[in-house]
């Protein structure tokens, strides 16, 4: 029972990383419709950028500071450069657009900051804890903690600030919110922005763990099961779809992984997310649009 | 297009964009003696021109390249069904064909053939949720395959026949009793090969069956209405564009590298492959080629460029990072100018050409 | 309110499709009310109403499209609660949408051959290698399409993208690609929107000879009242998804409710 509670939470923990991933995808197909493969090469970028800023000895703050601005500069650009000439293209044609763009952010990230492993300490001891006789990763609770609170402060923005009730309404429907005077270019520079920062917190609690590294990027592949779990729209099926990816690859290793040779978490999570669709199509908290002709 | 995505809230939406251009005429479906030319070309002077370095790396490989592209091309460009597996399903190809020359005994083309029917099947199996699924939602069934059989292939050491490094390779490479281990023996196979599949994937997509992809690509709605059989045709397309990125990745571990591993056939050769496409042109058959030369060629004009700019002081980890941003740039570049690839801009401007006189 | 119909073919003749009691809604909203009403064989039958009154949906539920609530549809002695849209394909039903459903990146003589889908019989392998079989059932479909481009008047478009051809020609590029299967029953949702007089008159025209020197009956929206008295055999008034109108074409034209509904608001 011990085993299977602490394989079980360490899964919870470790899932809410990947619904910080999940929750940047989320915010930029709501704003515009594209599905972004470039948000594992952003976070890539911004942890790698900020912790070569911290080895060039800025302060944590100032250096958080700067990747920030670089991050906001990056996503008025990406706007400018990529989004703004492909608007009204077809969902596939943005979306390999993105692929092109994970290829140049990760190509300019490596090419400026180098391909080495970076160290990043953000002081968190990854000492495991009891709780009553369950043994639990204190960074992974911290870093949960974190994703929850995340979460959080995106939804009350969301919810109560003249942005987040733009972006809403463009999500909605996107003419009718062009009728009333909403830039739909300043929504998605914000949007691509808030993205990347986000993408700097998972980046930097990721990369504390790991190291930050090439291999940082390819969470984003992990985010695809978690999306389609959890729905496209919805960050709370964001967060929902990162828990149930990570306690279930958890325990499909734990109990079976053992009778089909181990390492079965890359390719599990796509066969559970095969498995979802042929039960909800659209998610668990997804909308489908019917399909008019 | 399929993508019935929940909500998409695209711009768009609705209001499909008018055209007022000039109607578009699709280029016939002769070449005239072009294409006689180039395959003299290609059996009868590249072979002699060409040294042991230009036919065993640089052709040899593009045309494994090509080949890969055509199946992707088939699945995504004619049927329209998204797929970041093709490294997975070369694998199969790959490891299929080790097994039936190693386990089975049998001589390399048979072994060669049967693995690219062993792909299609695995490739349909993996086609067999699209029923459901469409779209973006669709890529995870072919990551789902890319992951499994790198896991696959490098879980079970039967599959490299017990190997310490997990590397697969042939003793000998035999054709029908002749050896074919040099530069221009693994050309001729590869060339060959290369041009029937070719010559089948043009009879496919002139027939009902590339017809019906296409429609269901365009349209999928319209298509189940007037008859096509929508999700047959999907698998179809499936198991097809398998069994070629099955015979490519046996031509690529075998006739390209001579040993390779499950990480000849990792994510990365999936992008590759689907940018070829994308740079080449979706939906062109010649597109795979232009594509496929295009991203085999323009590292080698990287590396020359910056030897000559910088004398041999880059650093090689430095080019490569430049080279996939080149590359990042080139695919968006492409998608905004010329979503149809190389292969339209060929086409355009050798139109232009022809009117040269009267109007550029 | 209705009034008897007065069809084309004989009272004794069962109809070649008989809608009883059809309901759906979307999400709770009623786009047809239980909805009952007969197309004879060989006639032309016109489904008129105002905007949303749910004509659109009811030939999506007629090729399967749309599932119905309650009701059941019968074709050709066959009953159906519910079909897919290949079966009624196969079955013979063919149609045209309101924004033209043309596969816009293939050439017109490929949109019309994609319409004898289900007439092929070749398999993969004698198509992959372009055995005898495949191509002589090859040649045969092309001369069939080719025989309805020449009907349609569509040669000179036969190897243009059919997204870049003007609206009128699409819509008659899409009305070949139905009528090249030679189905038994044809739906057409709006064949005239968007037209100017000529291309109106030449459009209906073709629906004519369709009906008359082919045979086919056909089912067809059109907001257009002339055109619609003028053409049909048969009128069938929607209103919020209820009929409120049914008969010959003069009948319906006096009829005081459909006036108040549909006519009165037009002229």
């Amino acid at each position: 029972m011990n085993l299977f509670l602490e394989t079980l939470i360490g899964g919870l923990l470790a899932g809410t990383m990947y619904s910080l991933v999940a929750i940047g995808f989320v915010l930029i197909y709501k704003a515009s419709g594209v599905f972004n493969f470039a948000q594992g090469s952003i976070l890539l970028f911004a942890a790698l950028t900020f912790v070569t800023l911290l080895e060039k000895g800025l302060p944590f703050v100032a250096a958080l500071a700067v990747t920030i601005a670089i991050l906001i500069l990056g996503a008025i650009v990406i706007e400018r450069t990529v989004l703004r000439p492909l608007a009204n293209r077809s969902p596939m044609t943005l979306f390999m657009a993105t692929l092109g763009l994970s290829y140049v952010v990760e190509g300019a990230a490596q090419g400026i900051m180098g391909a080495q492993v970076h160290a990043l300490d953000l002081g968190i001891e990854d000492v495991p804890i009891f709780l009553g006789d369950v043994l639990i990763s204190q960074f992974d609770l911290v870093a949960a903690t974190t994703a929850v609170a995340l979460a959080l402060i995106l939804a009350l923005l969301f919810n109560n600030t003249r942005i987040g009730i733009s972006l809403r309404a463009v999500a909605d429907d996107t003419r009718a919110a062009l009728s009333v005077g909403i830039n739909l270019n300043r929504i998605w520079q914000i949007v691509w922005a808030v993205a990347g920062i986000v993408g700097l917190v998972a980046g930097m609690l990721w990369g504390a763990r790991q190291g930050i590294q090439f291999s940082l990027s390819l969470v984003v592949l992990k985010a695809l099961p978690v999306l389609i779990i959890g729905g496209f729209t919805s960050i709370g099926g964001a967060i929902a779809g990162g828990l149930i990816v990570g306690a279930a690859e958890n325990l499909a290793e734990t109990y079976v992984g053992p009778y089909i040779g181990g390492g079965i978490t890359p390719w599990f999570p796509y066969f559970l997310a095969i498995a979802f669709l042929y039960i909800r199509p659209a998610g668990l908290f997804g909308e489908r649009a019917l399909e008019r002709v | 297009m399929s993508q019935t995505l929940s909500n998409p809230p695209l711009v768009s939406r609705g209001v499909a964009p008018v055209t007022r251009l000039a109607p578009v005429a699709l280029p016939g479906p002769r070449l005239g003696l072009g294409l006689p030319a180039l395959l003299l070309l290609a059996f009868g002077v590249v072979p002699q021109l060409g040294g042991e370095y230009w036919l065993g790396a640089i052709l040899v490989p593009f045309l494994i390249l090509s080949l890969a592209g055509l199946g992707l091309n088939l699945l995504t460009g004619y049927a329209g069904q998204t797929s970041l597996g093709s490294g997975g399903f070369m694998a199969v190809g790959a490891f299929a064909t080790f097994g039936f020359v190693v386990h089975g005994g049998l001589p390399l083309p048979l072994a060669i053939f049967l693995a690219g029917l062993v792909t299609a099947g695995a490739g349909l199996v993996f086609g067999l949720p699209s029923d459901r699924i469409k779209g973006f939602y669709l890529m995870v069934s072919s990551l789902a395959a890319q992951f499994f059989f790198e896991w696959l292939f490098q879980k079970f050491p039967w599959f490299y026949n017990y190997g310490s490094s997990g590397t697969i390779t042939l003793p000998r490479l035999e054709l029908f009793g002749f050896d074919i281990g040099s530069a221009q023996g693994r050309y001729y196979v590869t060339l060959s090969t290369v041009v029937l599949l070719t010559w089948i994937a043009v009879s496919l997509t002139r027939s009902q069956i590339g017809r019906n992809w296409m429609a269901v690509r365009d349209m999928d709605t319209a298509a189940a209405v007037i008859g096509i059989p929508v999700y047959r045709s999907k698998v179809v397309a499936f198991a097809v564009s398998s069994f070629y990125l099955g015979i490519a990745g046996a031509l690529w571990a075998f006739l390209y590298l001579g040993s390779a591993s499950v990480q000849s056939f990792g994510i990365s050769r999936s992008f590759q492959v689907l940018f070829i496409i994308i740079i080449g042109g979706m939906g062109s058959i010649a597109g795979n080629f232009i594509g496929a030369a295009f991203i085999s060629l323009l590292p080698l004009a990287i590396d020359h460029i910056a030897q000559g700019f910088f004398a041999g002081h880059v650093d090689a980890g430095l080019l490569q990072n430049i080279q996939k941003a080149i590359f990042g740039l080139l695919i968006i570049g492409f998608l905004i100018k010329e979503p149809d690839g190389l292969a339209r801009l060929l086409r355009t401007l050798g139109e232009r050409l022809s009117n040269w006189p009267l109007r550029f | 309110m209705s009034i008897p119909a007065t069809h084309a073919a004989s009272p004794s003749a069962p109809p070649l499709l008989d809608v009883r009691g059809v309901s759906l809604s979307f999400k709770g909203v009623k786009a047809i009310s239980d909805l009952s009403f007969s197309v004879a064989r060989g006639e032309i039958c016109a489904l008129i109403g105002p905007n949303g009154a749910g004509k659109s949906s009811l030939l999506n539920v007629l090729n399967g499209v749309y599932v119905a609530d309650a009701g059941e549809v019968v074709f050709q002695g066959e009953h159906f609660r519910q079909i897919e849209p290949i079966d009624a394909a196969r079955r013979g039903i063919a149609r045209t949408f309101q924004n033209n459903a043309l596969f816009r990146k293939m050439s017109t003589l490929d949109n019309v051959l994609t319409g004898l889908a289900r007439h092929t019989r070749s398999g993969l392998l004698s198509q992959a290698l372009r055995l005898p079989g495949a191509r002589r059932e090859e040649a045969r479909l092309r001369e069939k399409a080719e025989a309805i481009l020449d009907f349609l008047d569509l040669q000179a478009y036969r190897d243009f993208t059919v997204g870049s051809l003007a609206y009128g020609i699409q819509k008659r590029i899409e009305l070949a690609r139905a009528l090249v299967s030679s189905p038994t029953l044809l739906l057409l949702d709006e064949p005239l929107a968007g037209m100017n007089a000529r291309e109106k008159a030449e459009m209906s025209a073709f629906v004519r000879d369709i009906n008359r020197d082919l045979g086919i009956t056909v089912v067809l929206i059109e907001h257009d009242v002339g055109i619609v008295l003028s053409l049909s055999d048969h009128v069938v008034v929607l209103d919020y998804g209820r009929k409120i109108g049914d008969g010959a074409p003069d009948a319906v034209k006096s009829d005081a409710a459909v006036i108040s509904a549909y006519l009165g608001a037009v002229h």
